[in-house]
């Protein structure tokens, strides 16, 4: 099975243009497509972090809970706030805090981070995308709910036992 | 110094396979079938109750992550440092450089394997699944035994490369390394790397765990567990299609199109694989890791690799297809393939085995791994659809399938129930292929969480909700599938511990009768030039790319119903 001297061995035509083929595919979808759908695309995960100390961000999000207070469900309150505004919500073992209603196609900025462990921020039910959450980061990115209806998450990255506990809600109004 | 007993000569392929060797390669492909038997059973636990609740959600984390390390580490590791034993010392004709250090890196690897074994099964409320990102936080013995494991494999790799050496030095082997070599060499240098980096965060956890160290960066712990743990399974790629080559030229006398192509890809992989890290690292916060620093490791960078693959996509068939050419098996474009010798395992297990890691593995790794479309993806059953196509019906099915030679040639016995044996493949492929589409499907679609073990009832909490009920329906078809997949794996472990223990001693004569490697292989005279073309391969290749460019741009699609982010 010794090869000899592979090196100087032409490659046959069909070899050498699946070769071409693959690089083409490799370049033009694989690597354009990203930058093309930067531009082009409104789904990107494009935003800012910031480090942040999870006691501040606990107080930032109760101030926001507490400006736009709209009710109360599951024994966690439920936050209405205007549209274009600055959204908040946090992760713990093992819940996503507060419950958020808001306007169908309207912009807002989320803002997102957890306090102890990694977690899985996924808009599940139904399914829309998913962020990654970090102890001590603060996701700041903004976003549009398009279709009214009744959103489930459920965290998607294992933080414990009790891990499938941690659920949250986000409905969406016309 | 060479006594009769300690080398002989293979009746079918004519290596001088000497005994310190054969041992080595015997003991570390056992301890990989144990693995696989003990992972097998715990993947019971995990099918049920992701099917149909059937488990507490406590049982179940602590049973994926029995399944996880000892299918995705402990089987795989120990056939991978059967596999370098076989590459440097047999396939180069030369002694093990140490056998004593071989033994040594067995014996580190037998007791870290207990050890994370113990320290899962003795902790159920503390375990960690297999991506244990601090500030989950597991007992010192579990990384003090990922950590010897690992010391293990680094020096069984130190015994390959030092074997190597051993060959030229004494000129039991010279010129350049043949293509099936040359492959497991490119996984050694891999394995190198990434157990250098394995090193760097399963050390820093180990005196965290103990309480030498107060406390870790959980986002630097994860992008460098990345930096580990994406390239272990580069060197499972690297394994896997040098078993692919392997088994072409055992089945039919393979051989490669063109070495040039071929080793140029393998070397592919040693420049650009590892920056597939950044596709764990997709949906981190930006600004703690830039959409620059994104694109740059999937996008340009990473494609190499990527390229890489698809050059072999096209060899490997290839090989068969210039195998059975040569064989005589030459009219049209396809009756090279019809005519393939399918009642063999071993074949079968290589077809399947390159189909479905090409089809479904690994078009789907790129595709979870677009910067964007990671965010339908993410820690969705997707990524287990994903990674089941490319360690399951890929590097786990041809090893199954190498396996066939290994129980005749190295342990020179029949394989016990060899009827059998021709169905254990589809089984299993058939199997693995049906829960990697249902989990793909689930994921994307439906969004169903992995690691989720209460997706029925959420504990019954005031926030649980349902599922619609295409979401059941495909639950049933991933769990079917993975109920054939368990079945042909039982299968598998049951006629290779059969024929270990009790299969018929096979003498040279029969072995040379009965698995002679096919004609052309022996005949190392044909330089490329005179080697058929491959268009049957060609074509295959062609509805290859078409399919995953529609997939791919299916997927963007897709994700262009969502709502709007990051504008």
């Amino acid at each position: 099975m010794a090869p000899g001297a592979w090196w100087e061995e032409p490659v046959h035509p069909l070899e050498r243009a699946w070769v071409v083929i693959a690089s083409l595919i490799a370049v033009v979808f694989f690597s354009a497509m990203m930058l093309v759908w930067h531009a082009l695309g409104q789904q990107n995960v494009r935003g800012r972090a910031y480090r942040v100390d999870p006691k501040a961000y606990q107080a930032e999000v109760e101030r926001f809970v507490q400006q736009y207070k709209a009710g109360e469900e599951a024994g966690q309150p439920v936050v209405a706030p205007p549209p274009g505004s600055d959204v908040y919500m946090l992760a713990q073992r093992f819940r996503f805090y507060p419950i958020l209603r808001l306007k169908a196609g309207e912009r807002y900025v989320l803002h997102v981070a957890s306090i102890d462990y990694l977690h899985g921020f996924s808009i599940t039910q139904p399914h829309v995308w998913n962020l990654q959450l970090y102890p001590g980061y603060e996701w700041v990115i903004p976003f549009t709910p398009r279709e009214p209806g009744t959103y489930h998450m459920a965290c998607n990255d294992f933080c414990g036992v009790g891990h499938e506990m941690m659920l949250g809600k986000i409905v969406v109004e016309r | 110094m060479a006594q009769p007993a300690e080398a002989r000569t293979c009746p079918v392929t004519g290596f001088r396979v000497h005994r310190a060797a054969e041992d080595l390669v015997k003991a570390n492909a056992v301890a990989a079938v144990v693995a696989l038997l003990l992972g097998g059973l715990a993947a019971i636990v995990v099918l049920f109750t992701r099917w149909m609740g059937a488990f507490r959600p406590e049982t179940f984390y602590q049973y994926l992550a029995l399944h996880a390390w000892n299918m995705l580490i402990f089987w795989i590791i120990f056939f991978e440092i059967a596999l370098l034993h076989f590459a440097g010392s047999i396939m180069l004709n030369t002694r093990p450089a140490s056998p004593a250090a071989g033994w040594l890196a067995f014996a580190l690897m037998v007791l870290g394997a207990l050890m994370v074994e113990r320290a899962i099964l003795t902790n159920p409320l503390n375990h960690l699944s297999f991506q244990p990102y601090p500030p989950l936080r597991g007992t010192p013995d579990f990384y003090l035994g990922t950590i010897l494991f690992a010391v293990g494999a680094l020096l069984g790799v130190g015994v390959f490369f030092a074997t190597v050496h051993r060959a030229y030095r004494e000129g039991t082997h010279t010129g350049p390394l043949p293509l099936v070599v040359f492959g497991a060499f490119v996984a050694a240098v891999l394995a190198v790397a990434t157990l250098l980096v394995g090193a760097l965060v399963f050390v820093p956890a180990f005196l965290w765990s103990a309480g030498i160290v107060p406390e870790l960066n959980p986002f630097l712990w994860k992008v460098a567990y990345w930096g580990f743990g994406h390239p272990s399974q580069q060197i499972n790629l690297a394994a896997t299609i040098t078993v692919w080559y392997l088994l072409s030229q055992l089945t039919v006398g393979g051989r490669t199109p063109s070495e040039k192509i071929s080793r140029a890809a393998f070397v592919l992989y040693l420049v650009a694989i590892n920056l597939g890290s950044a596709h764990h690292l997709q949906t981190e916060p930006s600004g703690a890791l830039s959409v620059g620093w994104k694109w740059i490791n999937t996008g340009y960078l990473m494609h190499l690799a990527v390229l890489g693959s698809m050059i072999h996509a096209f060899a490997v068939p290839g090989s068969v297809e210039v195998g059975q050419r040569l064989r005589g098996y030459s009219r049209g474009l396809f009756d090279w393939l019809v005519r393939a010798p399918w009642h063999n395992p071993a074949f079968s297990s290589l077809v399947l085995s390159v189909a479905l890691f090409g089809f479904l593995g690994g078009t789907t790794g790129v595709i979870a791994g677009t910067e964007q479309l990671n965010m339908k993806w993410h820690n969705t059953t997707a990524i287990m659809g994903h990674f089941h196509g490319v360690v399951v019906a890929g590097t786990t099915l041809a090893f199954m399938g190498i396996t066939w030679y290994v129980l005749p040639l190295i342990f020179r016995r029949r394989v016990v129930g060899e009827r059998w044996a021709r169905w254990q493949p589809w089984l299993f492929g058939i199997g693995v292929g049906l829960l990697v589409l249902a989990f793909m499907q689930l994921g994307v679609r439906y969004g169903l969480p992995r690691k989720q073990p209460d997706i029925f009832r959420f504990r019954g909490l005031p926030l649980a909700f349902q599922w619609p009920a295409e979401v059941y329906a495909l639950l049933t078809v991933a769990g079917i599938g993975g109920l054939l997949a368990l079945v042909g794996g039982a299968l598998f472990v049951a006629l290779v511990v059969a024929t270990v223990l009790f299969g018929k001693r096979l003498t040279d004569d029969e072995l040379r009768r009965e698995y002679a490697v096919p004609a052309a292989a022996g005949n190392p005279g044909h330089s490329a030039k005179e080697l058929p073309a491959v268009p049957g391969t060609f074509v295959l290749c062609l509805v290859f790319a078409a399919f995953f460019v529609l997939m791919y741009l299916g997927n963007y699609w897709n994700l262009s119903r969502a709502w709007p982010i990051g504008g």
